[in-house]
């Protein structure tokens, strides 16, 4: 265990299965601080799955699943899990439709989230300037008071991340953040991301390789819930098994 | 924090309402007292009871809207909140009849000495302070949504099945109290009241001053409830409602915000429980009674749910035409309960306040509004979205 002191995130031996099918199969994946990691990899890969594992979405039949070198994630539950640090971008964009995109961005802030000090909050002058760069950051300050579920596709996408950032999480997991936007605008969001792992480490997950290669990181492919390859994105599209197992097909 | 709270919760609308219910609850009563019988303006206390009643139930449905149309939980067991609450000043008044019962004892209520019980039950006790009494109608009720909400909940037990849990609660109650062991006075229930607090709650002052404490506990609950959906509590109720996951993975505890939303509720629906018994005069099983509770559904649904005032509209709208059906057209007043439930849900699906914005012209929605016409139950697509299999997608 003394590889998995200074990790961001620690998978050792991961495996659960669904009715008798393995979705994660023996997985070991190592995120370290302030790294970016990206995941590759066909349907059913588990991927989706893993990130369940890692938030407490589902709890893993055996393995090990660490949180910053030490805080055991398997026994924690969603709230707790994310109140550590850990932010989660959905596949398909979730926001709170009948909420404006400033409230999207002040209920995702991070602020104490129990009843009574929800209850009494108001924002203050950090606050705001907080939620106001964020809607600067993620392009949205001119549609702030507009209600989340008029925006486009794109536009969800972006605010949704922009509720990460609003969360300040330490390791961040992004699920296809590019599907449904402009080449311009998945340019715009790889500079992001880039960005953000300069100080956080970020897993993200995607299908469209331009992007990957865009971010320019280190590379896992899964497939049936295991590591296919690892390392750059050259040596692993230059993988045998991945171009028949993924990138051929 | 607390003046923070109270200044937010006074928003226009809000101020409207309030002042609206303090006037009537002013107004009312003078339109009773001080102008005579006969002339114009009166209001006859037969009416100023019947209003008085419609309030009550306006609290019922404010309530029921805190939980349904802000936090998503379908709550179809509201009425026996109302009804426990109503126990508890029922017992309070059955205290008050002293010796005047038939059977004149002055301890026991009638109906136990007509079972030949010797004490009061432990559970009689200290219901004739009034105090004692109305800390009861909070407390109960409360007790009770506290510990289902807690099972409940926290074993994220969601939509319909939810829905048919508290209608099974209710049920449950009903059965209970039918029990003549249960010491509630059976089938019968708590009636023959004599006073209030000393005065004679057959007096035309008292129901006047009963009428103006249902307005000013409207009022109230309008305050309450508009400062908690205009907090950030309150859109992370919404947030539950529409996207209860996402919610939990933004590090909220779901099953305590919808607890405390729950129990809340169930206070209001306590206090409005309280206030109806003494003005119609009795308390029996039959308010535990699910198709009650329903009702309760039906007049948030028809007034516009997530919204403080669709929710007293709608039981102010409904309970005026049950009044007026069954009196001229008794036997169809169900038919018309019913045509008014599949009209609101086919043709109103934001009811009545809906319908104003939408004649009205008045573009942006009311913040509570849920954002499209599925049914609460349904938010299939969202769970849909975040469940553990991977969507099926085309790979580069």
């Amino acid at each position: 265990m003394s590889k998995a002191q200074d990790t961001m995130l620690y998978l050792n031996g991961v495996s659960v299965a669904f009715d008798g099918f393995k979705a994660i199969n023996n997985l070991s994946i190592i995120v370290g601080p302030a790294e970016m990691l990206a995941i590759i990899g066909p349907n059913g890969a588990g991927k989706t799955t893993m990130m369940d594992i890692i938030t407490g979405k589902t709890r893993p039949d055996a393995g090990d699943v660490l949180f910053d070198g030490r805080t055991d994630l398997t026994r924690l539950d969603e709230a707790a899990i994310a109140n550590l640090g850990i932010g989660r971008k959905f596949q398909k964009p979730t926001v709170f439709e009948s909420h404006t995109v400033w409230d999207n961005l002040e209920l995702a802030l991070k602020k104490p989230r129990g009843i009574f000090p929800t209850l009494f909050y108001a924002a203050d002058a950090p606050d705001t300037a907080r939620i106001a760069a964020i809607l600067d950051q993620v392009r949205l300050s001119h549609r702030r008071h507009e209600l989340a579920a008029n925006l486009s596709h794109g536009q969800k996408q972006w605010l949704e991340i922009g509720m990460l950032l609003a969360q300040d999480p330490k390791l961040l997991l992004v699920d296809e953040p590019v599907a449904g936007m402009t080449d311009s605008e998945t340019e715009e969001t790889a500079k992001l991301l880039r960005d953000i792992a300069g100080t956080r480490s970020v897993v993200v997950v995607e299908h469209d390789m331009s992007f990957v290669r865009e971010l320019g990181s280190r590379v896992v492919c899964l497939a049936e819930g295991a590591v296919l390859a690892e390392g750059s994105l050259d040596q692993v599209s230059a993988n045998p098994l991945v171009i028949e197992r993924y990138l051929g097909r | 924090m607390l003046t923070q709270a109270l200044f937010r919760a006074l928003d226009r609308k809000a101020i409207w309402l309030i002042g609206i219910f303090l006037a009537v609850a002013i107004l009312v009563p003078m339109a009773n007292l001080l102008i005579p019988p006969g002339q114009f303006g009166h209001v006859p206390t037969y009416l100023v009871s019947l209003l008085g009643k419609y309030l009550s139930y306006a609290i019922l449905a404010l309530a029921l809207d805190l939980v349904w149309g802000y936090c998503g939980i379908l709550s179809l067991g509201h009425g026996a909140f109302f009804a426990l609450g109503g126990y508890a000043m029922g017992m309070y008044l059955m205290r008050q009849i002293g010796s005047r019962g038939v059977y004149g004892n002055p301890v026991l209520p009638d109906f136990m000495v007509f079972l030949n019980w010797r004490d009061l039950p432990w559970y009689w006790l200290g219901f004739d302070n009034f105090w004692f009494a109305m800390a009861m109608v909070l407390f109960v009720p409360g007790l009770l949504a506290f510990l289902f909400g807690f099972f409940a909940f926290r074993s994220r037990v969601t939509g319909v099945y939810l829905s048919i849990m508290t209608q099974a609660m209710t049920f449950a109650l009903l059965l209970a109290f039918f029990r003549n062991d249960m010491g509630f006075g059976g089938n019968n229930g708590l009636t023959d009241f004599k006073d209030i607090l000393g005065g004679p709650i057959q007096a035309q002052t008292t129901r006047a001053a009963l009428f103006a404490a249902t307005a000013i506990a409207l009022a109230l609950s309008v305050l309450v409830c508009s400062g908690i959906v205009n907090s950030k509590l309150g859109k992370v109720m919404i947030a539950v409602r529409d996207a209860e996951s996402r919610t939990r993975f933004l590090g909220y505890r779901v099953e305590y915000v919808k607890l405390f939303a729950f129990t809340v509720s169930a206070i209001m629906a306590g206090i409005a429980g309280a206030l109806y018994v003494p003005q119609v005069g009795i308390i029996n099983p039959g308010e535990f009674d699910p198709a009650n509770s329903i009702e309760i559904v039906i007049w948030t649904a028809l007034g516009g749910r997530g919204t403080l005032v669709g929710p007293i509209i709608g039981a102010i709208v409904v309970n005026l035409g049950k009044s007026w059906f069954t009196t001229t057209l008794p036997e169809l007043w169900l038919f018309a309960l019913g045509a008014l439930f599949v009209c609101s849900t086919l043709f109103l699906p934001k009811g009545i306040v809906g319908l104003w914005h939408q004649v009205f012209g008045r573009r942006q929605k009311p913040i509570g509004a849920a954002p499209t016409q599925s049914s609460d139950i349904e938010k299939g697509e969202d769970a849909a979205s975040l469940s553990g299999n991977p969507q099926p997608k085309p790979a580069e």
